[in-house]
């Protein structure tokens, strides 16, 4: 196990360089940002002392070793447009977004987990089908579509929810929370349920053609033969061996949540990462948008390996060592 | 129908008759059980034989109320202890299954769920039907690993399947099924899967604890040859019918039904070295919407006109030991005489 932890570490580490390098190179390429920066009435001396303040004189290259020499400390760079790390930047929004993907993920569970189970179990019966048929809809439709949606239903029309910022906060071990608060959690209802919705649709169909296959197996037919009750066979039997997969969508999907919640935090206006990359794009501010993909790029790994390890928790047969190849 | 074989002194502890279970197909119906009755007594034997899908492990499923949609069992009466077992609500059939009646099934790589360690899969068999604690229920399946044959159980209870081999995974389900002493276990070819020597050892152990621990025993196979060393009773099925049945000598010595002999014929022992073995020609016929009449007339060398009536299961008439005559029963217009066996 340990052994195996090292390994993935090592492999991280060379994902992480050669991901700086193409986000380096990526970033480079978009454009300049000096034009956006610099007021255009600038004298050419401000320009110059500008530009050299920021390091964008040397060649990219020279650049991206000095990015790199400074990373190893931690520091990714100065935001070009507040002058502060731009880490600091980042981390100062990604609880807003990682209270919102959790939220998200969290409804989907709690939602698609049930829905999904009762379609696999009664796959013939009118709520059954009448599951598997709103599950379409949640795949369908585009995201911003829903979000608007619902903000013209519940918060224009009925007047109910909020859809704007995350209201009132609340501190939990030194970081603003939303849902600790009632006002908080209502302002959290729409965006995330927006971000849930498709997967919820996701967990529903895996959930219902995993348990319809697993109650198919022999080894239920064994569990009912020796006279277990349902909800042991259903609680236990089916849903231990369906959770493999849907064990993984989860986590995938809650990496990506994180990474595209760009568009619904935009329409929801919550001052999460997403935002953050949006405007850092719009005026070109490099070492944000570096950082903001690494930290991104980090999270996808360190998901992963938490996917695997889950993996073999709860799959006696995966031994960690060899599951990698 | 539903008469008993009169060789059994004991009142038998299961009681199985005109047992039909229909599947409803999308042309038509099903009928892989078609009025089997049969019955067992405590500490003995019976062997099921019959070809592939001839529905011998549906006939077992139905006695334990496994049947699921579109199957569904449609008639016959079941008596487990002179108590009726069919139409009993899902909670008080739960409350038999596994507890009173046991079921061991066809391939032990597929009965023992994957995720899960052989002592919650046994711990919770026993709690599933009692209320003991994890302590008190461990050492029962401890000893009933030890019952079956498996060294170390200490070690083996906090395995997984995965790490067991095929005969080692059977002899588990075998201690699951024994381990709340059941009256009955129906075990559904459980050796099929397993080399010769495991068979042989499982087949031995088996019939010891059935022995001793005076559990009524129906063993599905399709394997004759097995049957011989094994069963006190056989009953003979062809496409979802009892074509006969009596006890192992009666069947196998005085063979009546030509079915039985055509099964008898193509065990590789009973056959003089070096003879081609003899097959029954043609095949199974499709037990959907089966014609009226004997399902065996077209593969049948004696077949008439008559046979295009349904036969009953009727006692063997002129066999030579007449006090058992009652119990050998055959299905068929023409039984074969008494003396041509093999
Ligand atoms: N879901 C189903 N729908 C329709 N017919 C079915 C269904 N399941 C089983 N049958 C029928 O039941 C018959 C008997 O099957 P069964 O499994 O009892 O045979 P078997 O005697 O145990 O054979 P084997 O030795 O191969 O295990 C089969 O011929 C098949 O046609
Ligand atoms: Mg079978």
């Amino acid at each position: 196990m340990s052994v195996f932890i090292i390994r993935r570490l090592l492999q991280s580490v060379l994902v992480l360089v050669v991901m700086s390098m193409l986000v380096f190179a990526g970033v480079y390429a978009v454009g300049n940002p000096i034009d956006i920066l610099i007021s255009p009435d600038a004298t050419q001396a401000d320009r110059d002392a500008t530009i050299r303040a920021m390091g964008l004189d040397r060649p990219m290259w020279l650049q991206y070793a000095y990015f790199v020499k400074n990373a190893l400390a931690a520091d990714l760079g100065k935001s070009f447009a507040f002058n502060v790390p731009a880490i600091e930047l980042i981390l100062e929004r990604m609880p807003a977004t990682l209270e919102l993907a959790s939220c998200a993920m969290l409804m989907a569970v709690v939602i698609g987990l049930p829905l999904g189970l009762y379609a696999g179990l009664k796959p013939k019966s009118f709520a059954g089908k009448t599951i598997m048929t709103l599950s379409i809809f949640g795949f369908s439709l585009p995201t911003f579509w829903i979000g608007l949606m619902l903000i013209m239903i519940f918060a224009v029309f009925l007047g109910v929810l909020p859809s704007n910022g995350r209201g009132a906060t609340a501190l939990l071990l030194g970081i603003p929370v939303s849902f600790l608060t009632w006002d908080g959690l209502r302002h959290l209802a729409l965006p995330a349920f927006t971000l849930a919705l498709l997967n919820i649709a996701l967990i529903i169909r895996l959930v219902r053609s995993g348990t319809q296959e697993a109650l198919l197996m022999d080894y239920v037919k064994f569990a009912r033969a020796k006279g277990l009750s349902d909800a042991r066979i259903i609680g236990v039997h089916v849903l231990k061996n369906i959770m493999i997969p849907i064990v993984t969508v989860i986590a995938l999907q809650f990496g990506s949540v994180i990474a595209f919640a760009v568009v619904t935090e935009t329409i929801f206006a919550w001052p999460g990462m997403g935002k953050l990359l949006i405007d850092s794009i719009n005026v070109l501010d490099r070492p944000v948008i570096v950082a903001y993909l690494l930290i991104i790029v980090t999270l996808f790994i360190f998901i992963n390996l938490l996917v695997d390890i889950a993996y073999s928790l709860l799959d006696p047969r995966v031994r960690l060592g060899e599951s990698d190849s | 129908m539903s008469q008993q074989p009169a060789l059994s002194t004991a009142t038998p502890v299961l009681q199985v008759s005109g047992l039909e279970t229909h599947f409803a197909a999308r042309n038509g119906i099903v009928k892989p059980v078609n009025g089997v009755s049969f019955s067992v007594s405590r500490g003995k034997i019976m062997g099921l034989v019959g070809e592939s899908g001839s529905g011998k492990s549906m006939t077992g499923y139905s006695i334990m109320g496994l049947i699921d949609a579109p199957g569904k069992v449609v008639g016959g009466s079941i008596l487990l202890d002179g108590r009726e077992v069919r139409g009993l609500d899902a909670e008080s059939l739960r409350a038999l299954r596994g507890n009173r009646i046991a079921m061991i099934f066809q391939d032990p790589m597929m009965t023992l769920n994957p995720v899960l360690r052989i002592d919650t899969q046994m711990v919770e068999a026993i709690q599933a039907h009692e209320d003991v604690g994890r302590h008190a229920a461990l050492d029962r399946c401890r000893a009933a690993l030890a019952q079956v044959g498996i060294a170390s159980p200490d070690q083996r209870l906090k395995s997984y399947p995965h790490q067991f081999s095929g005969g080692m995974r059977q002899r588990v389900a075998i201690a699951i099924a024994i381990l709340l002493k059941p009256d009955v276990i129906i075990a559904d070819e459980p050796t099929t899967a397993l080399d010769v020597t495991i068979q042989g050892q499982i087949l031995a152990e088996m019939q010891k604890l059935c022995r001793e621990s005076g559990t009524a025993l129906i063993w599905i196979t399709h394997d004759l040859s097995v049957i011989a060393g094994l069963a006190d009773q056989v009953c003979v099925m062809y496409a979802g019918r009892i074509v006969e049945r009596g006890s192992v000598d009666d069947v196998l010595d005085s063979t009546a039904h030509p079915y039985t002999l055509g099964l008898l014929n193509s065990v590789p022992s009973r056959n003089p070295r070096g003879q081609r073995l003899r097959q029954i020609p043609g095949m199974t016929p499709s037990l959907l919407n089966l014609a009226p009449g004997c399902p065996f007339r077209e593969r049948c060398a004696h077949a008439t006109r008559e046979c295009l009536e349904d036969p009953l299961l009727e006692p063997v008439l002129g066999h030579p030991t007449d006090a058992a005559s009652a119990a050998h029963q055959v299905s068929c217009h023409h039984p074969l005489q008494t003396g041509i066996s093999t």
